[in-house]
Order: C-alpha cells, then structure tokens, then sequence
C-alpha cells in the first residue's frame, strides 16, 4: 500500500476488499493481509465480515420480530407493534395474490427475504468510511495489526457470495417442492414441456435447463449488481471529498441525493427479491 | 489490452439503452393506466415498481460484467 498519500484506485481498492480469512497456499490457516494474499487463498477462504454482519442482521430480524410478537396487545398496540404489524400484513398479502398453492414455509421465509435483505441493503446507507475508519482504529491500536491492512466491508450483499448463497438456497428450494409435490412427475416438465413428443427431449430438455439456471443467476446477480453499483457510486462521491472545499461540499449534496435515491432502491431490491422467491416456489407448487 | 475498455463500454452503453427504452415505454403506459383508471393507480405503482426492479437486472448484470472487465481483467489499463 502506498505509504504516504494514498491514490484514490488505492482507496477505492481498499474499500473493496474483504476481511478474508482462509489457507495460505503454503497450508498455514490466516487472515489475508492484501488482496493478492486473499486471491491466492482461491476455494479456501471466507469473508468473515460478509458472514458476520449477514448472521448479525439475521439475529436482529428474528430478535426484533419476536420482541414484537411476545409483548404483542390487542388493545391500543406502539408504534412499533404497528410498523412491525404493517410489514407482516404487507409481506401476507403479496404472499396471498401471487403464491398460487398451499404451503406453511413460503409465508415465513417470504417475511425473512424481505426483512433480511433489506437489513442487509440498509447498511449501504452508512457512510462508506465511518464502520471501516473505526475498525481501522480498533484493529491498529487494540490489535496491534498494521491499518493498512484491516478490511472491513460492512454491506453484506455487495459481497456476490451473500446473494449467490440466497440465491443458491430458493433453487434448491425450488428443485425440493418440485419434486415434493409433482413427484417423478417433476422430470417431465423438463422433457416434454414445449414441445410435447418424445423426439423433442433433447431441445426441449436444452431450452428448459437453460430457463431453470438462468433463475438463480438472475436472482443473485440483480441484488448484486444493484448494491455493487450502489456502493461503487458511494465510494466514488466519498473520494471527492479529498479534492478541495468546493468538490467537497458538492459531494457532500451528492451524497445525500444519492442516498435519498437509494433508500428506494434498498427496498426495491428487498422486494423483488422476495416477490420472485414466491413466484419460482409457486411455479414449483402447480400440478397441471 | 486497451479494447478491453471499449467492450466494456459497448456493453454498458447498449445495456443502458435498452433499459432506458423499456423505463420509458413502461412509465408512459403506467400514466396512461392510471389516466384511464385512477382508482387503480396504487395497484398499478405496485406492478410498475416490480417490473422496473425486474428490467433493471439486465443493465446491471452488465454493469456488473463490465466492472469485472475494467478492475480484473485489464487491471493496469482500468486504474
């Protein structure tokens, strides 16, 4: 890392990296101290932020909803008995009108996307430098390490391995209630579905698997790219501030339209990515 | 190495135009839903939001890409 100033590919590469830890390719087991060492660790590593901050946030929905559902009133309920009401009503009802079958999982883990991910997308609205600056300053005095090297990235879903791993779950989920509910049956939605003659198999088995991975793929990616390109955005109005007064404030009003903006898209994406969790189970509840 | 940069930046500016075409066509038809059914504006809003979500990801899949082209694939040449 470059000593003194530091250039802004140099800021924005810091800002991208992970707090890896994972198998040196000499076999000794530790925490990446650059980007190359964490390149090098390929398969065996993990990002332990991503991974902390997404359980973190796991524990804070379960934790806020059951507070919510234990101190429950049918009398005269809190503003926060009603916000958390609201959520469960909203989730209920799109569950209702696009869920085509009958299943005790889907409205619960529709409830838990939805509130998940948008707890994950909200940690894009902190500044990019505030959590990361204070980790910096905790892992170089209390730790001792080098702050250089401390990364620390606090949006669990701009890591592609977060949604790609929630993306992996609904299809396996998917794969489960197809065959769960169809039977064998499930098979010859693949082979026969276009075009219904055996002769066919092959076109229609290439045209139908091509649709089935194209689902997860789109999933993940679209969540991905959203925060990705949210953060990206953010990190670059951050650097504006190292550039003079005048740039510095007008990045400071940029930030804040920018933020103001991605408050919908949070929700958007937290949304869709619920709404299409419903659509592909229920695709896989029908029996024709 | 440098025609990485240009194929990033086709793939961006033609991701980018489909999207802005749909966005419009589907902005326009939610007005002219709304015009003749204001009763169903907020179920329509609904709908619009879902689908804008849904055009979205074919831009930013490519946004996504072309990232990956500039900062990994020619990391010299992008920096």
């Amino acid at each position: 890392m470059a000593g003194g100033t530091q250039t802004t590919t140099d800021y924005i590469q810091h800002h991208l990296q992970n707090w890896v830890y994972g198998r040196h390719p000499d076999g000794t087991w530790g925490f990446a101290h650059s980007s190359q060492e964490a390149a090098e660790m390929g398969f065996w590593a993990i990002h332990v932020d991503s991974m902390a901050w997404s359980i973190g946030l796991g524990l804070v929905f379960c934790w806020l909803f059951r507070k919510a559902a234990s101190k429950a009133t049918a009398g005269v309920p809190g503003g926060f008995q009603n916000a958390i009401e609201y959520i469960v009503e909203f989730v209920g009802g799109t569950v209702k009108d696009s869920f085509h079958g009958h299943s005790k999982l889907v409205g619960p883990l529709a409830l838990t996307v939805f509130v998940w991910v948008f707890l994950m997308n909200l940690m894009d609205l902190i500044p990019v430098d505030l959590i990361p600056y204070a980790a910096q300053k905790f892992g170089q005095y209390a730790l001792g390490m080098d702050p250089h090297h401390v990364y620390f990235k606090i949006v669990p879903t701009t890591d592609v391995n977060i949604p790609a791993g929630m993306a992996l779950g609904v299809f396996a989920l998917m794969i489960f209630y197809g065959f769960k509910v169809k039977g064998p049956g499930y098979v010859k939605d693949f082979i026969l579905h276009p075009f219904n003659h055996w002769a066919f198999i092959p076109v229609n088995l290439f045209m139908e698997v091509v649709g089935l991975l194209a689902k997860p793929f789109s999933l993940a990616l679209r969540l991905f790219g959203n925060m990705f390109a949210g953060e990206m955005i953010f990190i670059l109005i951050a650097t504006m501030y190292s550039a003079g007064l005048i740039l510095g404030i007008f990045g400071g009003f940029l930030q804040l339209g920018w933020a103001i903006f991605h408050i919908l898209i949070i929700t958007l994406q937290a949304f869709i990515f619920m709404v299409l969790t419903i659509v592909y189970l229920s695709m896989s509840h029908e029996d024709h | 190495m440098e025609l990485v940069i240009i194929a990033a930046a086709i793939m961006l500016s033609s991701a980018a135009i489909g999207a802005a075409l749909g966005m419009g066509l589907l902005g326009g038809k939610l007005i002219e839903g709304t015009a003749r059914q204001p009763e169903l504006a907020p179920m329509l809003q609904g709908k619009m939001f879902l689908l804008a979500g849904l055009i979205d990801a074919i831009p930013i899949i490519g946004v996504g890409i072309s990232m990956y082209l500039i900062f990994v694939v020619a990391p010299g040449v992008g920096a």
